[in-house]
């Protein structure tokens, strides 16, 4: 499906330039949108090394696994493939909890080492497991208590209530992730 | 966060530097597979945001709905570009001010939603799945549920 959509936006966006007669741009676009990742990885590389550091330690002394004990109560029905307090469980909550809070940037690489650990449990490597699905469906309708990012905007442009919005999004977000929930279940019967 | 589990680590007497340097290492295993996704879906989503593809699109759906154009954009946006959404956020309360409806409305839209596409590349791309199945489909679900329910409450709210 990413690989489908990933062309017709390339091709959808080129031909729409050339009929608009945009293609200058577009030559343009394409070479620096090599530029522009770059960037965008170096914004976030350093966050994610600085943070699988953070968590090896979390990691190594036994903490993650601890979280993992306490949160697999919660997240086993979500996850009936991952067997009880596995570790994949404690990086999902990590993630989770970052989500929460509105640190995209944390939340990255908890979630990269869940879909890695994952990995590990799926039977067929090509193909994405049910446990994936739902657990990539939850980190995109997050739950999230406070939207950091959004606040510190909202507080630059000297709103009167920077925080009004929040309630909003708890609510939005919670009833958006029992959606996905509900459909993941039916559509992990069909299959 | 940083503080509890250093504290933790410390009292079960493990070696924090070595467990630290260890983890980061990792970081350049992770990138090598994370650079290529990234600049692969930069590439398809500038492309289609500068062509004026998406600016079209999005004014098939004004004349149907009440909301400004920038609001549109923003809900059409957000799912494949967080920095191009976050750009029109700055816009709307540029041209709205900060405390108005039309921009409270955005901000509960960009607080419900995540960048999807980008999510779904990389966390898939990162492990090598090549059939991503529904993950696509229910994400977008999810974040649809979500639009429709923040816009729903910030009518009764501060409508």
């Amino acid at each position: 499906m990413v690989n489908k959509l990933w062309t017709y936006f390339l091709l959808l966006g080129i031909v729409y330039g050339l009929i608009t007669g945009h293609s200058l741009n577009i030559n343009e676009t394409i070479l620096n949108s090599a530029k522009d990742s770059l960037e965008v990885f170096i914004q976030i590389f350093p966050v994610i090394a600085l943070w699988l550091g953070i968590m090896n330690i979390a990691t190594l002394s036994g903490l993650l696994d601890k979280l993992a004990k306490v949160l697999s109560k919660v997240l086993h029905p979500l996850f009936p493939e991952v067997p009880k307090n596995h570790r994949c469980l404690g990086y999902m909550s990590s993630n989770i909890i970052a989500n929460m809070f509105g640190l995209g940037s944390a939340a990255t690489p908890f979630g990269l080492k869940a879909m890695s650990s994952l990995q590990e449990l799926n039977e067929n490597k090509k193909v994405a497991s049910r446990s994936m699905l739902t657990f990539t469906m939850i980190n995109t309708s997050a739950i999230t208590i406070i939207p950091t990012t959004l606040i510190a905007l909202r507080m630059m442009y000297k709103s009167l209530d920077p925080t009004k919005t929040v309630l909003v999004t708890l609510i939005s977000t919670v009833v958006a992730t029992i959606a996905c929930i509900i459909l993941d279940k039916i559509l992990a019967r069909r299959s | 966060m940083v503080f509890i589990i250093v504290i933790y680590g410390l009292l079960k007497k493990i070696d924090l530097y070595e467990a630290f340097v260890e983890g980061s290492k990792e970081a350049f295993k992770m990138g090598f597979t994370i650079f290529p996704n990234l600049l692969a879906m930069i590439l398809s989503v500038n492309v289609l945001i500068n062509s004026g593809f998406l600016k079209w699109f999005v004014s098939l759906f004004i004349s149907n709905l009440k909301l400004p154009i920038e609001l549109i954009s923003l809900i059409v946006t957000k799912p494949i570009s967080g920095s191009a959404s976050l750009a029109l956020l700055n816009t709307i309360y540029n041209k709205y001010g900060v405390d108005s409806f039309f921009s409270l409305l955005a901000s509960a839209i960009q607080g419900c939603t995540d960048t999807t596409f980008y999510v779904i590349a990389l966390y898939y791309g990162s492990i090598g799945i090549k059939k991503t199945r529904y993950a696509l489909a229910t994400s977008l679900f999810g974040d649809f549920v979500g639009i429709l329910t923040s816009i729903i409450l910030c009518y009764m709210l501060f409508g």
